[in-house]
C-alpha cells in the first residue's frame, strides 16, 4: 500500500486539505444560498406544482368518495345505468358537495371530458338537498324529537366532545365534533354522513350541529342503518327510541334516488356520464397528457378526439416551424450584422452595438404594437406600396394576424439575442486567419466558409438555441399580431391558465413543450456538443 | 505585357506611400529592391511602417501611391490570393478547427491539387520542419513553437517563390526563438526562397538576414548587410537601435576626408570619422560600440586619444563586464570588457583614462 501523506500536525494530508477547504466551500455556499433559496421558491416549486397538474385528478375521488367506491363495481356493459346504491351514495356526496359549494367545480372538471356534465352537476345541486325529504317526514311523524338536533348530538355525539362542548365559553371556534364509537357501530351509515354533516355545519356555515337539523340524506341513512339489521343499542339516549324507529321504519315508504336524480336532470340518465365519472375517478390521470395530443380517454379506450376539435398536436407542429423560421430568419439577419460588429473599429462598433441593443430599451408591447401598425393593411408598409404601385390598392397585402406578421414582429424582437452571441464569437476570431487563408491561396468566399464560419459555428449555435427556445415559448407577440392562424401553443396554455381554468390541460402542454425543448437541447448535445455554445470569451 | 525579368529586382517597391487617415503618411517614399533568393528583413520599432510594407505587398492593405512590383509585374490590383505569397503570422493564425495536417493541405486543397499530390507534399513539408508526427493533431495540443513550425510548413508547402514573416518568433521564449531563427535561415537558403521577415528584435535582424532595412517614420533609415549596418551605422538612429551604443554630442571643428574633429559639450576634443557631417560647425552625435572602447593604455595605438572617466558602477555579466562610466558630462558611457582572466575588474569611485581608434568612433548627424 503507498504510504500515506502526512501534514506536519500528524493528521493525513487529505484530512488536513478537507479541514482547509471547509471553510472556504461553507462560505461559498453561504454566498449563493440566497439565490438559491429564491430561485427554489419562486421558480422550482411552483413549476414543481404546476407540472403536477398535469396528473392530478384527487378532485373526483376527494368530493364524491362514496359514489366512486360504489361506482367501482359497476360494469357499463350490463348494466346501462348504476345500482339504486351509486345514486344514493351520490346523493350523500353531493349534499356535502353542495354544502360546500364544490360540485360546481368537479362539475367544470368533468366537463372537460364530456361536455355538458357541468349543467347538469349545477341543475341538481339545487335539487339534492330535497332528496330523502320523505325520510326526514316519516321520523318526524313517528316521534317529533327527532326533529331536534339535539335528539341527534345526543345520538351521535363522543361523551367528551359534549363535555367540551358544555365547558367552551364561547370565544372563538366550537370544539370540532367528535362521533361517537357506539354510534359508528352501531348506526355505521348515519355515522358516516352526520359526521361529515356535523364537521361542514361547523366548518362551512360556522353554526352548531346542536342547533342544526340534519340533512334529509342523513335520514336516509338512518333509514338503512335500522332497516339492514336488528334493532341498534346506544346507551346515550332511551333504548325505545331506536327501537320504535326500527320498527316503524319497516314500513316506511322509500326514495329511489335514482328516480330523484333523473328528475332533477334526465342526463343522470345517461350511460356515459357514469362512464366518465368511472374513468375519472383514479387520483391521478393521463387524460390531460392525451387531450395535449388530441387524444382523449373514454370508457372504451384512448381515442382521437373527432377530426374538427384535433388542435394541440396542429399547434405544437406551427410553433416548432415558425420557431424554427424566427430561428433561420435570425441568423440570416444576424450573422451579418454581427460580422460588421465584429470588424468595425471600435467606436463604430460601440454605436452599432447601442443600435442593435435599443429595442431592449423599448417596450416589448411597444415595439409589437408598432408592428401593427406598419404591417396592417391600412398600415404604413401597404400604404407604401400600394403608392409606389408595387400592389394595388384592392389587393393589400395580409402581413398582420397571421403566421407573416408572427414571424416579422418575432424576428425583429428576438433578432439581438442571435447577434449577441454572434458578435461575442465572432469578436474572438483574430482577422489574421481570414489574411492566412487568402494569403495561401483561398478566395474571399473560401476564406470565409472554410475558415471563418467554422469558428462562428459555436456563435450560431448559442444564438440559435436562446432564439429557438425563446420563441417556442413567446406569447405576447403572436396573441397580439398572430391573429388565429400565427398563434403559438404558448397562447393556448395562456387561454387554459386564465380562461377556461383547465390547469390541468395548461400543465400538461407545459409539460410537453419543456419535454420538447430538452430533448431538442439533448439532440443539440449530442450532434453538435454543448461545449461549442459559446456565447463570449 | 512583356517584362523584363530582373532578378535583382524580383520585389520592387516604387515610390510607394500609404495613408490611412488622409493625413499622415504611415509609409513615406519607400524604394526597395529585393533580389531572388535573399533574406530581408524589416526592422523598426513598432509603429515604423515595417508592417504595413509587409501588409501591402501580401495584398491585404493598399499603396496609396507608387507601385509594388513582383517578379516584374505590379501586383497593385492583384489580390492576395492570387499573389501566390506565403506568409507566416506572430500568433500562428493555424485554422484552429482543422488538424495539422488539414491546414497544411488547405492552399493544396484551393489550388484543386489531387489528394495523392496533396498527402506526399503535406507530409514532405511537415518533415522539412521536424513535424512529421504531429499531422493529425489539432494546433490547441501543440505548444507555441511547434504551432510555428507548423505554421512555416504550411507556408512552404504550396513552394512558393517568396514568403513573408511578420514577427513569427514574437511570441516564443528566448532559446526556442533563437532555434528556430537557425532553422528558419538554412531552410530559407535550401528552398532558395526569398524571405521578407519583419521583427523589432534587433539580434534576430542581425543573426537572419542577408540584408536589413531599418525602418524609422516610415522611412528606410538604413538599408545594409548587418556587419554594414551594425559597425557602419549610417545615421545616430541606426547607431542607437541596433545593439548598444554610447553617444557623445558636440561640434565639428574641422572636417578632413577620413577625419574629423569635434568638440565635445564638455569641452574635450575628440577624432572621429566623418560618417554623416558635411560642415565645420555642425552639430554631431558621435558614436562609439561599447566594445571598442579600451581601457588598457598600453593597447592602444600610439598617438590615440584618450579622455578621462570615472568609474561609476561594475556589473558582472558572466561570460563580460559592464562597466558605467561618467565620461564628458555624459553619465551612461557603457563599456564592455571580456571576462578574461587578467582582465581589470575596474571599481566605482576610481579615476581611469579610455581610449578607442579613430575609425570605431563615427560622427553621425544630431
Amino acid at each position: 500500500m503507498a504510504e500515506q501523506m502526512m501534514a506536519a500536525d500528524g493528521r493525513t494530508l487529505k484530512s488536513s486539505l478537507n479541514r482547509a477547504l471547509r471553510r472556504q466551500k461553507l462560505r461559498a455556499m453561504l454566498l449563493i444560498a440566497p439565490l438559491l433559496l429564491f430561485i427554489m421558491l419562486t421558480f422550482v416549486i411552483p413549476i414543481g406544482q404546476m407540472l403536477f397538474r398535469s396528473v392530478e385528478n384527487q378532485i373526483v375521488g376527494n368530493t364524491i368518495p362514496r359514489t366512486v367506491q360504489e361506482l367501482a363495481s359497476w360494469d357499463a356493459s350490463i348494466d346501462p345505468l348504476p345500482h339504486e346504491a351509486v345514486y344514493a351514495a351520490f346523493a350523500k356526496d353531493m349534499a356535502i358537495a353542495v354544502e360546500e359549494r364544490r360540485h360546481t367545480r368537479l362539475g367544470s372538471r368533468l366537463n372537460y371530458e364530456l361536455a355538458g356534465i357541468s349543467s347538469q352537476f349545477r341543475r341538481s345541486g339545487r335539487d339534492v338537498s330535497d332528496m330523502g325529504a320523505v325520510y326526514t317526514e316519516q321520523f318526524v311523524a313517528l316521534d317529533p324529537v327527532w326533529e331536534d338536533p339535539a335528539t341527534w348530538t345526543t345520538l351521535m355525539a363522543d361523551p367528551d366532545w359534549i363535555a367540551e362542548l358544555a365547558a367552551w365559553d364561547g370565544d372563538g371556534a366550537e370544539p370540532a365534533f367528535v362521533v361517537s364509537e357506539a354510534a359508528q357501530d352501531a348506526l355505521p351509515q348515519t355515522a358516516d354522513i352526520y359526521s361529515d354533516f356535523a364537521r361542514v355545519t361547523q366548518e362551512t356555515n360556522n353554526r352548531s350541529p346542536t342547533t342544526v337539523q340534519p340533512w334529509n340524506v342523513v335520514y336516509a341513512a338512518l333509514y338503512e342503518d335500522l332497516t339492514t339489521g336488528p334493532a341498534p343499542q346506544i346507551d346515550s339516549v332511551p333504548a325505545e327510541l331506536l327501537q320504535d324507529a326500527a320498527t316503524a321504519a319497516q314500513g316506511f315508504a322509500t326514495e329511489d334516488f335514482r328516480a330523484a336524480f333523473l328528475d332533477s336532470s334526465n342526463g343522470w340518465g345517461d350511460t356515459r356520464i357514469w362512464q366518465t365519472i368511472q374513468t375519472f375517478s383514479a387520483p391521478y390521470t393521463a387524460g390531460y397528457f392525451l387531450n395535449s395530443i388530441d387524444m382523449q380517454m373514454t370508457p372504451d379506450g384512448v381515442v382521437m378526439v373527432p377530426e374538427n376539435q384535433q388542435i394541440y398536436v396542429k399547434l405544437f407542429i406551427r410553433t416548432l416551424i415558425m420557431s424554427l423560421t424566427i430561428m433561420g430568419a435570425c441568423i440570416l439577419l444576424g450573422y451579418p450584422v454581427a460580422w460588421m460588429l465584429a470588424n468595425l473599429p471600435s467606436r463604430q462598433a460601440n454605436l452599432m452595438l447601442i443600435l442593435v441593443l435599443l429595442p431592449f430599451w423599448t417596450s416589448l408591447l411597444v415595439r409589437t404594437s408598432a408592428w401593427k401598425v406598419l404591417l396592417q393593411q391600412q398600415g404604413v408598409i401597404n400604404d407604401l406600396l400600394v403608392w409606389i404601385g408595387l400592389v394595388s390598392d384592392a389587393n393589400r397585402l395580409t402581413m398582420i394576424n397571421n403566421a407573416t406578421g408572427t414571424v416579422i414582429a418575432m424576428t425583429h424582437i428576438l433578432l439581438p439575442f442571435m447577434i449577441l452571441p454572434l458578435y461575442s464569437v465572432m469578436k474572438t476570431i483574430p482577422p489574421s486567419y481570414l489574411r492566412a487563408a487568402k494569403s495561401l491561396g483561398a478566395t474571399n468566399w473560401t476564406a470565409f466558409w472554410r475558415v471563418y464560419f467554422p469558428q462562428s459555428v459555436p456563435g450560431i449555435g448559442a444564438g440559435s438555441i436562446l432564439v429557438f427556445i425563446l420563441s417556442i415559448g413567446y406569447y405576447i407577440t403572436p396573441e397580439i399580431v398572430g391573429g388565429t392562424s400565427g398563434i403559438f401553443i404558448s397562447n393556448r396554455i395562456a387561454y387554459h391558465i386564465s380562461s377556461s381554468l383547465n390547469w390541468g390541460l395548461a400543465a400538461a402542454l407545459g409539460t410537453i413543450l419543456l419535454v420538447v425543448v430538452m430533448a431538442l437541447y439533448w439532440a443539440y448535445d449530442r450532434i453538435v456538443g454543448i461545449d461549442n455554445v459559446k456565447l463570449g470569451g | 505585357m512583356l517584362q523584363v525579368k530582373n532578378d535583382d529586382a524580383f520585389v520592387a517597391f516604387e515610390r510607394v506611400q500609404k495613408s490611412y487617415d488622409g493625413e499622415t503618411l504611415v509609409v513615406k517614399d519607400l524604394n526597395l529592391t529585393i533580389p531572388k533568393g535573399e533574406f530581408l528583413t524589416l526592422l523598426g520599432p513598432s509603429g515604423s511602417g515595417k508592417t504595413t510594407c509587409l501588409m501591402m505587398l501580401a495584398g491585404f492593405e493598399t499603396a496609396t501611391h507608387g507601385h509594388i512590383r513582383l517578379d516584374g509585374v505590379s501586383v497593385n490590383n492583384i489580390p492576395p490570393h492570387k499573389r501566390g505569397i506565403g506568409m507566416v503570422f506572430q500568433n500562428y493564425a493555424l485554422f484552429p478547427h482543422m488538424t495539422v495536417a488539414e491546414n497544411l493541405s488547405f492552399p493544396l486543397e484551393v489550388r484543386k491539387m489531387g489528394k495523392s499530390d496533396r498527402e506526399a507534399k503535406v507530409k514532405r513539408a511537415l518533415d522539412m520542419v521536424q513535424m512529421g508526427a504531429f499531422g493529425n493533431r489539432r494546433p490547441a495540443q501543440m505548444s507555441g513553437g511547434q504551432q510555428q513550425r507548423v505554421a512555416l510548413a504550411r507556408a512552404l508547402v504550396f513552394e512558393p517563390e517568396l514568403v513573408l514573416m511578420d514577427e513569427p518568433l514574437g511570441a516564443l521564449d528566448k532559446q526556442l526563438r533563437e532555434t528556430l531563427q537557425f532553422e528558419i535561415t538554412n531552410l530559407a537558403h535550401q528552398l532558395g526562397i526569398t524571405v521578407v521577415y519583419v521583427t523589432h528584435d534587433q539580434t534576430e535582424a542581425l543573426t537572419m538576414s542577408d540584408r536589413v532595412a531599418v525602418f524609422e517614420d516610415g522611412r528606410i533609415q538604413q538599408l545594409a548587410t548587418p556587419d554594414d549596418l551594425y559597425e557602419r551605422p549610417q545615421n545616430s538612429f541606426v547607431a542607437q537601435f541596433i545593439g548598444e551604443n554610447n553617444t557623445l554630442t558636440g561640434v565639428v571643428q574641422e572636417i578632413g576626408d577620413k577625419r574629423c574633429t569635434v568638440r565635445l559639450d564638455s569641452g574635450d576634443v575628440i577624432e572621429a570619422l566623418p560618417a554623416n557631417v558635411n560642415a565645420v560647425g555642425d552639430r554631431t552625435k558621435v558614436s562609439i560600440r561599447p566594445e571598442r572602447v579600451e581601457i588598457d593604455k598600453t593597447r592602444l595605438q600610439p598617438g590615440a586619444l584618450t579622455l578621462k572617466a570615472e568609474v561609476l558602477e561594475f556589473i558582472y555579466m558572466g561570460d563580460i563586464f559592464r562597466t558605467r562610466l561618467r565620461v564628458a558630462g555624459t553619465d551612461d558611457f557603457i563599456i564592455k570588457t571580456r571576462n578574461a582572466p587578467d582582465q581589470v575588474r575596474l571599481t566605482p569611485g576610481s579615476q581611469i583614462d579610455i581610449g578607442w581608434l579613430p575609425e570605431d568612433c563615427r560622427a553621425l548627424d544630431a
